[in-house]
């Protein structure tokens, strides 16, 4: 994927600019971005290392753990079908806290898990089961309650209140997710 | 709205308050562990580098050619139809196929519009409320051996559009 739009995006813009004069532009702006690339991820360093630094004792006091029960009662909601005790709701409740927590490098791994767990489940193999396209879309909706990316990107490029946007973003993450359930609920009973 | 500029203030400190006052009260090394966490948070920045510079390098070259600017005007006439922002267009475009593609642009239009802009203030909150769909469908699907993903596709499109529709109405109230 990465080959074919980072690869666009050169030749279009070298191209496009060959004819629309603005060649020095491009000279200059492929090497002041990389420089502004390793400016960022130093500002970056910091917010990331505090933000790991905190969920990695929210982990070790048992937070995380107790999130996960919490969320249980919905995941039997949205995956009736999934057997008890099977391992692919384990790891569905495991995605979705990740994700919720904004910790992405846990939350893919469990996440394809989920997916191979799930297709024990599956009868017809090469078609994707209900469970999946539900797991899949809520997965999708974006779960990331505070964006903390965003609020360091914002901090480096001076923002007043880069935090401003916490709450705004919660309630269009609420949005975009509870669309998202709204479908695949309606769509896994038209299925049944 | 003013409520929710003032949760925003708060969410951090009382979230920090909480994991550490609860990590104390359960007598866990909490110093330790947390620069064991921020080691862990520095080297997933350092493993992205290379990632953000070359995709800042290409979308400096496509704003810098003109060529953003070109499709936004183009691309514009139908959304300002719609009230949606013209120079976001770009960015709800591509945020669907990568997150790193689409964190250049979000940080190109903090430069070139200001991050407390309107235009900002909305790629702020698209930011967080959207996903890359296509990547994260593909790999998903691929770890499953699927290749019929029947609705999927439709309802993470239509939980994407939400929640632009949502950044854009909320960052308007701000």
């Amino acid at each position: 994927m990465l080959n074919y739009l980072w690869g666009a995006m050169i030749i279009i813009g070298i191209v496009y600019g060959a004819f629309n004069g603005t060649m020095t532009d491009i000279t200059a702006a492929a090497l002041d971005s990389a420089k502004e690339a390793v400016e960022l991820c130093i500002t970056m360093v910091g917010i990331m290392g505090v933000w790991v630094g905190l969920m990695q004792i929210a982990q070790v006091s048992g937070i995380i753990t107790s999130a996960t029960n919490k969320i249980k009662p919905f995941v039997d909601f949205m995956f009736p079908n999934i057997p008890k005790g099977h391992k692919a709701r384990e790891y569905i409740t495991t995605n979705i806290i990740a994700n919720i927590l904004g910790l992405g490098w846990a939350a893919t791994p469990a996440g394809l898990m989920a997916m191979e767990h799930l297709s024990e489940l599956n009868h017809n193999k090469d078609t994707a089961s209900i469970e999946m396209c539900t797991f899949l879309i809520i997965n999708m909706s974006s779960l990331q309650l505070i964006p903390i990316n965003v609020i360091a990107y914002r901090s480096q490029y001076g923002s007043v209140n880069p935090a401003i946007i916490t709450a705004p973003a919660i309630v269009a993450t609420l949005i975009s997710t509870i669309f998202g359930i709204i479908f695949a609920k309606i769509m896994a009973v038209k299925h049944r | 709205m003013s409520i929710l500029i003032f949760l925003s203030n708060f969410i951090m400190p009382l979230m920090i308050f909480y994991i550490v006052g609860f990590g104390l009260l359960m007598k866990k090394n909490i110093y330790d562990e947390f620069i064991k966490g921020a080691a862990d948070g520095f080297k997933t920045v350092i493993s992205i580098m290379p990632t953000l510079i070359g995709l800042m390098m290409g979308v400096g070259i496509l704003r810098a050619s003109g060529f953003l600017d070109f499709i936004s005007k183009m691309i514009g006439r139908v959304t300002n139809l719609i009230h949606f922002p013209s120079a976001l267009v770009p960015l709800s475009i591509v945020r669907l196929f990568s997150s790193s593609a689409a964190t250049g642009l979000a940080l190109d239009l903090y430069k070139e519009y200001g991050t407390d802009s309107h235009i900002g203030l909305t790629a702020s909150i698209m930011m967080g409320c959207t996903e890359t769909v296509f990547y994260t469908m593909s790999i998903y699907f691929m770890a499953a051996k699927v290749t019929k993903t029947r609705w999927t596709l439709a309802g993470a499109l239509l939980s994407n559009i939400a929640g632009i529709v949502a950044s854009v109405i909320l960052a308007g109230m701000m």
